[in-house]
């Protein structure tokens, strides 16, 4: 990078910092966590508040009103002329300029320069307090705000490095037919490991450009599937077919089957034991979690020969 | 409100995920069972919940849930805590019954999915 380009890349920085203090309100930045005092407190009982809150200066609230500021520099001077158990009413600027929280951080940042203080009380249109602003507050309210960007602009440099990978593998590669196949395994009877499939499997898609929409419907799915498997079966295997058109989730097992299918798609009917109640499941709510998941939903079963389960999920629904 | 904010209003006791509390709480969920909050979850909620087993964080982690609080101060599985911190999914700690935390998030502002 020549000093040229370091320079404007500086000057870019600055107008997007500029930018935000237009977009950005004082409420956003400001410190809504405000310790006040009252006017009959005394400047001795100030400067202890001061040093257990590690703070320079507070509003003066009187009645729910905001009735004036106080600062170490007031302190200061009630040190000095030996009055520091004189009240705040008495030491207490009562001429103070605010700020709503509605208002632009443009406002703020010009009221700054203009008066000098070093905090500024924050009303709400009610005139009420509601917070406190500093220049401290400020710079981390656009430190904030430029994470986010960053962070947002990332995700989206992320999204369209990785969102056409899969799609563009396919119309890259030509075959009569072309798919990935992914099998896992999965233990009847337990739930300890259950879920272990349905995560893989959701990675394993993810690594391969899947958008996460999609993964999660997918995960989901999958994730329900297992765990029937897991607490009704002996066993059984999760089948996941990624192909150009969409994927395909498949739970195969080998019993007891399903003696009535109609029955058993019926939100919030069960016939799970109690272990696997007592862990939170078999609310009858699975399977049509699966059926909202998936685009395509099929179920076939025979007692006692077992259970096959297709779900195919479309990359664009 | 992130997650850190609630830990700090309520005490909350961080088991799992502490570097993952800065995230923003889209709003809440309460259910103990786990069909029902992936059904219903919503991306970036917080979960509260009685239930303390490894499976709490598959679907924490499907749902992509912003953090689990446990009621009762019940304590997350050895399971629960190595799983949680593989997926970086936060679980906190509440001496509070479900009813009582509940309560306050909705005063704290966080709202259902």
């Amino acid at each position: 990078m020549t000093p040229q380009e370091k320079e404007q890349e500086t000057l870019d920085r600055v107008s997007k910092t500029q930018e935000m203090v237009y977009e950005i309100t004082v409420g956003e930045v400001m410190a809504a966590k405000v310790f006040t005092v009252r006017p009959d407190q005394t400047m001795a009982e100030l400067s202890i508040l001061m040093r257990d809150n590690r703070i320079s200066g507070t509003p003066v609230v009187e009645d729910g009103k905001l009735v004036g500021m106080i600062s170490i520099a007031d302190l200061i001077n009630a040190l000095s002329s030996n009055d520091i158990n004189a009240p705040i009413r008495e030491k207490m600027k009562t001429k103070v300029e605010c700020l709503y929280e509605d208002e632009l951080l443009v406002h703020c940042i010009a009221k700054f320069s203009r008066y000098g203080y070093r905090r500024y009380p924050v009303l709400n249109r009610s005139e009420e307090l509601v917070g406190i602003i500093t220049k401290g507050s400020i710079v981390e309210g656009l430190l904030k705000k430029l994470e986010t960007e960053y962070e947002h602009a990332e995700t989206k440099a992320d999204a369209t490095r990785h969102r056409p990978t899969m799609r563009k593998f396919f119309e890259d590669v030509s075959a009569d037919e072309i798919s990935f196949t992914f099998k896992f395994n999965v233990a009847g009877q337990t739930l300890k490991e259950a879920g272990k499939a349905a995560s893989e499997l959701k990675n394993a898609l993810k690594k391969l450009g899947v958008c996460p929409p999609l993964l999660r419907r997918i995960g989901v799915a999958t994730y329900e599937a297992e765990i029937n498997l897991a607490s009704y079966t002996k066993g059984g295997e999760i089948r996941a077919q990624v192909e150009k058109w969409g994927i395909t989730v498949e739970a195969i097992d080998s019993g007891p089957g399903i003696p009535d299918i109609e029955r058993a798609m019926q939100p919030g009917y069960s016939t799970a034991p109690d272990w696997v109640r007592e862990l939170g499941f078999g609310a009858g709510m699975g399977l049509v979690n699966m059926k909202k998941c998936a685009d395509e939903m099929n179920l076939k079963s025979a007692v006692p020969d077992g259970t096959h389960l297709t779900m195919q999920f479309y990359y664009t629904s | 409100m992130n997650l850190n904010d609630l830990v700090k209003e309520f005490g909350l006791d961080v088991k799992t995920g502490s570097g993952h509390l800065d995230r923003e709480v889209t709003g809440g969920y309460v259910s103990d069972l786990l069909s029902d909050v992936l059904a219903h979850g919503e991306e970036g909620n917080v979960w509260v919940t009685l239930h303390i087993h490894q499976n709490i964080v598959a679907v924490a982690s499907h749902k992509d849930l912003a953090g689990v609080i446990l009621v009762q101060g019940r304590q997350p599985e050895k399971d629960t805590i190595a799983q949680a911190e593989k997926e970086n999914i936060p679980i906190m700690v509440t001496d509070l019954p479900a009813f009582e935390v509940v309560g306050r998030l909705y005063k704290a502002g966080i709202r259902g999915a």
